[in-house]
């Protein structure tokens, strides 16, 4: 262990690092465009049931397959596979913010409206702070899924610490297999629990304690 | 006028006729309650007081400008709101909730601090519940936030929506003292939507029956209790309540016995006893040429008197108590008990004999009022106060209906 830190002590930060931040980028993009869209999709009912199709039918494309198709439109290295792993990104959000938005009770929409606030303001006010948690665990969600997947992105060279696993399995290096899946857990659960805590932070208190 | 709505009609697509040519016009600091069963257009009418629906043809006017010519927000928020489940915002404080829109009309931070403690001030509750939240409250409390969170940016018409419909009676009734005071002291119009016919009934300065999207009637409390328009309104009032409505809506001239039997002055003894034998009565009321009531007599009079005197107005008692014939039974019943007259001239207007309240009237009322239709448990211990309260004396002419009078 001691040894294995010793000889790849640098590069694992390096990758570490290379890993997160396709990770958070494609997660971010995401969440600028699963959040809108799904707020979106509660206004206009007509074509939710269309766009949740799609959004799942995106989620079924095998991890690999897609991170391939991904070469022939943007060539290799992190660009492509921070769009693939956007497009997983995509799902968990979208169909949270929108139950979460569907979820919240019609008499406060009603009453928000009655009262005078424009739809900007229901929606800023009112409705996303009371669908703030159930967003907020897609998001959870779609994090976890993506530091997973982003393992997969060393494949088409995005670097990350897939880049170890892959040599691992290469070489017969068990070691190497650990040393890149083990950070990628911790990594998962850390962010996790940082969104955890981000969750708790968003949902509106509802009493004075 | 302040709220005028004229010809409104609403269908929905698909053609269903939510509201049919709905006419009504509301002054400043009246109570109107809509009532009716559900699907009666009640909330689809008030609703389109404050534009949350549109109306698909006619218009309705406030302080003589058609809202429809508004910018909608504005308008919602000039008109107090109240819906059935409360509708306080749970992620704000008390505060928050209460200035919501002096905060949407940016109102700055220190009137809006004085005018949420006023508003609290106004449902009694203390000031430091500002700081709480509405999930701290109980149903009651969140509702009468609600209330005065209608109230807060000096709305001076207010919408309900049952309101109170998901509360207990006693909380209930508090609330709806609550808002009556509110209109009476205030001066606010209120447009409030009920199926509780009590409820409209006590808070109502004029309600509005509706039926499958039509007026059935528009009328004061007592107008309704007194003239239901059809068997549709008698059917919501229900027979329990027009029956107990019965002696407070009643006039002394619906119960009265009319063409009493009365003498005049210038007829000698010999003809009113005749009178009195023939007709078997024992006092004969006196009117003038006019009919216009001047007094009684008594066969005691006759008889004491019937050597010395010659005519009717040499021993009538012209200190008579009397009713008017508009007045309503309801006043005048314990009077005519406690004094324990045997029977009570009714007159019009001019002062005109029309009629006669016996003490066998006086029985039909308080049996009507109590039997009117069947019994119930609860009546039947009101029966024993009403006979106790009834002198036994006077009951000489209680037994016939008609010859009765005297």
């Amino acid at each position: 262990m001691i040894t294995f830190l010793q000889t790849y002590g640098t590069q694992l930060l390096l990758k570490t690092w290379q890993h997160l931040y396709i990770s958070a980028i494609a997660l971010a993009l995401g969440i600028i465009v699963a959040v809108p869209l799904g707020i979106l999709l509660t206004r206009t009912k007509k074509i939710s049931g269309f766009v949740m199709a799609i959004a799942s039918m995106l989620q079924t494309i095998p991890a690999m397959a897609l991170l391939a198709l991904m070469i022939p439109f943007f060539g290799i290295g992190a660009i492509p596979a921070i769009i693939a792993l956007f497009i997983y990104s995509l799902l968990p959000i979208l169909r949270n913010t929108y139950l979460g938005m569907e979820d919240v009770n019609p008499a406060l929409i009603d009453a928000a409206k009655g009262m005078g606030l424009t739809g900007w303001q229901s929606i800023v006010k009112v409705e996303l702070p009371m669908a703030a948690p159930v967003i907020m665990a897609g998001i959870r969600l779609s994090a976890t899924y993506v530091i997973a997947w982003a393992a997969l992105a060393s494949y088409i060279g995005a670097g990350g610490l897939g880049d170890f696993i892959f040599n691992g399995l290469n070489l017969y290096r068990t070691d190497l297999i650990l040393g890149g899946s083990i950070p990628v857990i911790i990594l998962a659960l850390i962010v996790d629990w940082l969104l955890g805590k981000l969750e708790a932070a968003v949902t509106p208190r509802t009493t004075q304690a | 006028m302040f709220l005028t709505m004229e010809h409104l009609n609403k269908t929905y697509p698909g053609g269903k006729v939510a509201v049919e040519d709905f006419n009504l016009e509301i002054e400043k600091g009246e109570f109107i309650c809509f009532i009716g069963t559900s699907g009666s257009g009640k909330t689809t009418t008030m609703r389109m007081i404050n534009r949350m629906l549109s109306q698909t043809s006619g218009t309705i006017k406030l302080n003589g400008e058609d809202i429809g010519k508004m910018d909608p927000v504005k308008l919602r928020r000039k008109i107090g709101y109240v819906i059935q489940n409360i509708g306080l915002m749970p992620h704000m404080t008390i505060r928050d909730n209460i200035t919501l829109v002096p905060k949407l009309l940016k109102w700055p931070q220190e009137k809006m601090n004085q005018r949420a403690k006023e508003m609290i001030k106004l449902v009694e509750l203390p000031e430091d519940y500002l700081d709480r939240y509405p999930s701290e409250l109980s149903g009651g409390q969140q509702q009468r936030i609600g209330v005065v969170r209608a109230l807060a940016a000096n709305q001076d018409l207010v919408l309900m929506d049952e309101p109170f419909g998901a509360l207990d009676p006693i909380t209930r009734e508090a609330l709806q003292d609550l808002v009556k005071d509110l209109q009476e002291r205030l001066g606010k119009t209120f447009v409030f939507v009920t199926h509780d016919m009590d409820e409209a009934l006590k808070l109502s300065t004029r309600i509005v029956v509706m039926d499958g999207g039509k007026i059935m009637q528009v009328d004061t409390p007592d107008g309704i209790l007194r003239h239901p328009a059809n068997e549709f309104v008698e059917n919501l009032i229900g027979k329990d309540r027009l029956i107990q409505a019965r002696p407070s809506i009643t006039t002394v001239g619906q119960v009265m016995l009319k063409n009493p039997i009365s003498t005049t002055p210038g007829k000698s003894l010999t003809d009113a006893l005749r009178l009195m034998h023939e007709k078997r009565v024992d006092s004969l009321l006196v009117t003038d040429e006019a009919n216009i009531l001047k007094g009684m007599i008594g066969i005691e009079d006759v008889d004491y008197n019937f050597n010395s005197a010659t005519s009717v107005d040499d021993i009538m008692n012209r200190d008579i108590f009397y009713v008017q014939s508009n007045s309503l039974i309801r006043d005048t019943v314990e009077r005519i008990l406690k004094r324990g007259f045997k029977n009570i001239p009714v007159v019009d207007d001019e002062h005109r004999l029309v009629g006669i309240v016996t003490r066998a009237t006086l029985v039909d009322i308080v049996y009507d009022a109590l039997w009117g239709d069947e019994e119930e448990d609860e009546e039947s211990d009101n029966i024993h106060h009403g006979t106790d309260k009834t002198p036994v004396s006077g009951a000489s002419q209680t037994d016939a209906k008609g010859g009765d009078q005297g």
